[in-house]
């Protein structure tokens, strides 16, 4: 059974800026990275992996130099990676991410038995969570979100619990496969690859899938397929706070500044 | 008689189980990876008289004992004449004796053995007294291996005076009169003994003589003593520069990477391991011995050797080793804890007598485990992912290296134009205690007025603690894209401001074919003072002040005078010294890639380091390293001592008096 794991490559967004003439950001100069939760995902698909023998493949939808990203999730472990990239996909919203991705996951499970799609809870370039759940919808999978422990699979009766983490409580859901986990960060940590792996992994090519192989009415991917329309981008003007303490020296004694700071202005109330 | 058939057949036989143990021991040291150790043989030789026969480290570093070793070992080199004599002697006793010499040199070499043997025997006698009655460092010097050899040597002093004394009293021995020991013993026991049974006790002596020499000899490869026969040899490979960087690692697909086994290492490496005296030298210096970590480096060189003997003959046969050189808690087995305790700090280098090189062992060993397959402490790995992303240790995002500049009057560096290039290093432009320094180092060279410059954030970590923690890979692409860079820019003398820096540029990169003229800003200062170009306005009081030695500025550069110098410059006095300083100086804790480590095992390094501080009742500890201030700093602080003693960089009390 197949385990697909969806990754994205990302604007390092603590670098990247917004131009405030054109109001666009500036990307120039801004290293990629592999989106941090995704790596989460990649972690949890290997270890199942490990513990119960699926196979991992790992799919991103991107530019061509994203390929860098689905190398290093060979090199990590992945059996099988796919690039889906076309000029036809570029500025597409989560709906049509979302339609790209499960088209290309029910490709994957035309060989082989797809047991779950694992996800990482949202990118932080887009940081809208809304990828994976439109994937699961699409696909009509279980839809598992939030979730910090996969408890246990079953293949035989197939069926996953897992543990979500809600906001000061835990919820224990079991689910049918085919199902899509969208991981937390606290879920576990990711591996390191090995030296050996690396060296084969820059070697190796990526498949690449572009709309051809894929077959999407154009209406429906890229742009055109968007239902989010930009208008304005923009950083929003926050005033600068007092700074207590230069972060170094007498700790306790601007902890004790700052809660009598906060007591003042009624934010803390003892 | 002019051949003795039933002694040629003993020593044919002990011989030849000699040379069998020893080929069987030596043969396993080629199994490790071929290196170059022979070339500039001049310089060895003079290294090997200097080391070995002047018996440097015995007499050196305040070992009490070490004049014994002296004694024994200088009688030894002269009673092998003796002995070689007394064996082809037993086989031709008519062709082969000293007494046929001329009655000069004859009377003068019976005199010197008389001596030396006395000697052996006192300096035996001593070493026994010592170990059993003074409190040893370590448990190994009172174990059985060390009281056999100690008797087996006793043994043969005392059948060489009887075998002579009999002589003597029997009046064959012609040199009599200038073997006063040997006399002083005939005259004592054999007076009146008749000259029948004397010729008994004569053979009787020369047999335990002959035996016990035997049973020495073949009793030599299986104890610590094989050190006997490969301590010189030992000194005379060793590495010619200083033991301060790394071999490079070549990255092609089917390349193992690091020590994972034990053939993985170097044939230097394994002989190393023979070579081990198990003097406890290295283990008294280690600063993680000494808090309570698992790791010892004596017992580090004698797991590979225990591992060696045991897996070493079935690589020979092909067959897969049977005891792992990482991860067990076995003799033989180095856990992983014991290799990432270790700060890199070479104090056990420095003392080791025999020149046994530690660090780049256990570092060969994480590069196995990092490399090969993964496994160090958790919280490396968002580390290695901050230094490969983003070329710092803690992942921030390199435009903020500038933003100390913010306080600080700093040029860029200009191809060309610019004479030094300040290498600030990421702790400089990063961590807000440095910056401090960063800046203090700012200020001195604008005073200065020499021309200089910085990278700004074009600036990249220079990926110390990677190649120090066995992340090989990482550091490679670092150093390669530093170099490049260097070269493009034309630049040709740098500052820095950390001796982790100050190292990679200056001996790491090297390996990479830069020419770096690098200079530690403490050196730079004493120069500019005394050209001159620097003037103080005064000095400025700090009240009582410590020193303390970086590991990467003291041992591994051997830059030992010139923060001190600084000092007594800015400040008027002569900073104290702790009881462990210059080149046995105590590592603050954070080398090795530890500072990104926890440390839960024993006491804090630092914490042990600011106890020797205090004994000394300081005002102010003075560091000359990023490193040593993070960690005499947050040690203070949890000895909320902070209040009583501050830490201040030499930059610091240096730019404090600037004109
Ligand atoms: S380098 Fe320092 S810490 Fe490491 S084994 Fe040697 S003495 Fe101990
Ligand atoms: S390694 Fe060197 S210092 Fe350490 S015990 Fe062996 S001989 Fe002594």
């Amino acid at each position: 059974m197949l385990v697909v794991t969806c990754v994205k490559q990302v604007p390092d967004t603590t670098q990247v800026r917004v131009d405030p003439v054109t109001g666009t950001l500036i990307r120039e100069g801004v290293p990629f990275i592999i989106n941090p939760f995704d790596t989460h995902a990649l972690e949890e698909s290997l270890r199942l992996k490990e513990k119960y023998g699926f196979r991992v493949a790992v799919v991103s939808m991107g530019p061509p130099n994203a390929e860098i990203t689905l190398k290093k999730a060979l090199a990590l472990g992945a059996d099988e990676v796919v690039l889906l990239s076309d000029r036809a996909f570029g500025g597409a919203d989560t709906l049509a991410t979302s339609l790209v991705l499960a088209e290309a996951v029910r490709k994957l499970g035309q060989n082989e038995e797809v047991a779950m799609v694992i996800c990482g809870r949202q990118t932080i370039d887009g940081d809208t969570a809304q990828v994976g759940p439109g994937i699961a919808t699409r696909l009509g999978y279980s839809q598992l979100t939030l979730v910090d422990l996969v408890e246990n699979v079953d293949v035989k009766t197939k069926k996953i619990r897992v543990r979500r983490r809600l906001e000061g409580r835990h919820e224990i859901v079991e689910a049918p496969l085919p199902a899509m986990v969208a991981v937390l960060r606290e879920i576990n940590r990711p591996r390191y690859p090995t030296v050996p792996k690396r060296l084969q992994a820059e070697e190796a090519t990526v498949p690449l899938w572009n709309n051809k192989t894929m077959g999407l009415k154009e209406e429906t991917i890229g742009l055109k397929g968007s239902a989010t329309q930009v208008r304005k981008i923009f950083s929003p003007q926050r005033a600068r706070g007092e700074i207590i303490g230069d972060g170094i020296n007498k700790p306790d004694e601007a902890a004790g500044i700052l809660i009598n700071r906060l007591v003042e202005k009624g934010i803390l109330c003892l | 008689m002019p051949f003795n058939f039933v002694f040629f057949v003993v020593l044919a036989v002990s011989l030849g189980i000699f040379f069998w143990s020893c080929y069987r021991r030596f043969r396993l040291v080629l199994l490790g990876k071929a290196e170059n150790r022979s070339n500039d043989a001049g310089r060895r030789i003079m290294g090997m008289l200097y080391h070995a026969f002047g018996q440097r480290c015995a007499v050196s570093h305040g070992y009490n004992f070490g004049l014994n070793h002296v004694m024994l070992f200088w009688s030894f080199i002269i009673l092998l004449i003796a002995n070689t004599e007394f064996l082809l002697h037993g086989i031709f006793p008519d062709y082969i004796s000293l007494s046929l010499l001329p009655d000069g040199p004859y009377f003068a070499l019976a005199f010197i053995f008389d001596a030396a043997s006395l000697l052996a025997l006192l300096a035996v006698f001593i070493a026994i007294i010592r170990r059993l009655a003074f409190p040893s460092p370590y448990i190994e010097a009172r174990n059985p291996d060390a009281f056999a050899i100690l008797i087996l040597i006793a043994l043969l002093m005392i059948a060489f005076f009887g075998l002579h004394a009999g002589e003597i009293a029997q009046g064959s021995e012609r040199a009599a009169q200038y073997m006063p020991i040997s006399g002083l013993i005939a005259s004592a026991f054999f007076a009146n003994v008749q000259s029948g049974s004397l010729a008994g006790y004569i053979e009787a002596f020369w047999w335990v003589h002959a035996i016990v020499l035997l049973v020495f000899l073949n009793y030599l490869p299986y104890s610590k003593h094989m050190h006997i026969l490969t301590g010189i040899p030992n000194v005379f490979f060793r590495s010619l520069t200083k033991v301060n960087t790394q071999p490079r690692e070549e990255f092609k697909k089917g390349n193992t990477f690091g020590a994972g086994q034990i053939d993985q290492f170097t044939w230097k490496d394994l002989f190393d391991t023979y070579s081990c005296t198990k003097c406890g030298r290295c283990s008294d210096m280690c600063p993680a011995t000494f808090t309570g970590k698992t790791l010892d480096p004596r017992l580090v060189i004698n797991d590979m050797k225990v591992n060696l003997l045991k897996n070493g003959p079935l690589i020979y046969q092909k067959k897969p080793p049977v005891l792992p050189l990482i991860g067990e808690r076995v003799e033989g087995s180095n856990h992983d804890d014991v290799l990432w305790a270790c700060t890199t700090c070479g104090a056990c280098m420095e003392v080791c007598p025999v020149l046994i090189e530690h660090v780049p062992k256990i570092v060969d060993m994480r590069r196995n485990l990092v490399e090969m397959i993964s496994r160090f402490p958790g919280e490396v790995v968002p580390f290695f992912e901050n230094m490969e992303q983003r070329s710092n240790p803690w992942g921030i995002i390199p435009a903020e290296r500038t933003k100390w500049t913010a306080e600080a009057d700093v040029k860029p560096f200009e191809a060309g134009k610019t004479e030094y290039l300040f290498y600030v290093g990421c702790f400089g432009a990063f961590d807000a205690r440095n910056r401090r320094v960063s800046i203090a180092n700012t200020r001195i060279l604008n005073a200065s007025g020499i021309s200089w410059g910085y990278l700004g954030k074009d600036e990249m970590c220079c990926g110390e603690s990677l190649r120090r923690m066995g992340n090989e890979f990482v550091f490679d692409r670092m150093a390669r894209e530093n170099v490049k860079m260097f070269k493009e820019k034309g630049i040709k003398k740098v500052i820095t401001q950390c001796p982790h820096c100050y190292n990679v540029l200056k001996n790491d990169y090297r390996q990479y074919g830069a020419e770096l003229e690098v200079i530690h800003y403490t050196e730079l200062i004493n120069d500019l003072i005394k050209a001159g170009k620097l003037k103080l306005a005064g000095i400025k009081d700090h009240g009582k002040i410590v020193f303390h030695d970086s590991c990467y500025m003291g041992r591994y550069n051997g830059i030992y005078e010139a923060p001190r110098k600084a000092i007594v410059s800015a400040t008027g006095q002569v900073p104290a010294e702790m009881e462990r300083s210059h080149e046995k100086s105590f590592c603050c804790g954070a080398g090795g890639g530890r500072m990104w480590m926890e440390e839960n095992m024993g006491k804090r390094i630092n914490i042990a380091r600011i106890e020797q501080a205090l004994k000394k009742d300081p005002k102010t500890i003075c560091v000359c390293c990023p490193y040593c201030m993070t960690m005499f700093e947050d040690g203070l602080k949890d000895m909320k001592a902070e209040d009583k003693v501050q830490v201040l960089d030499v930059a610091e009390v240096v730019s404090d008096v600037l004109k």
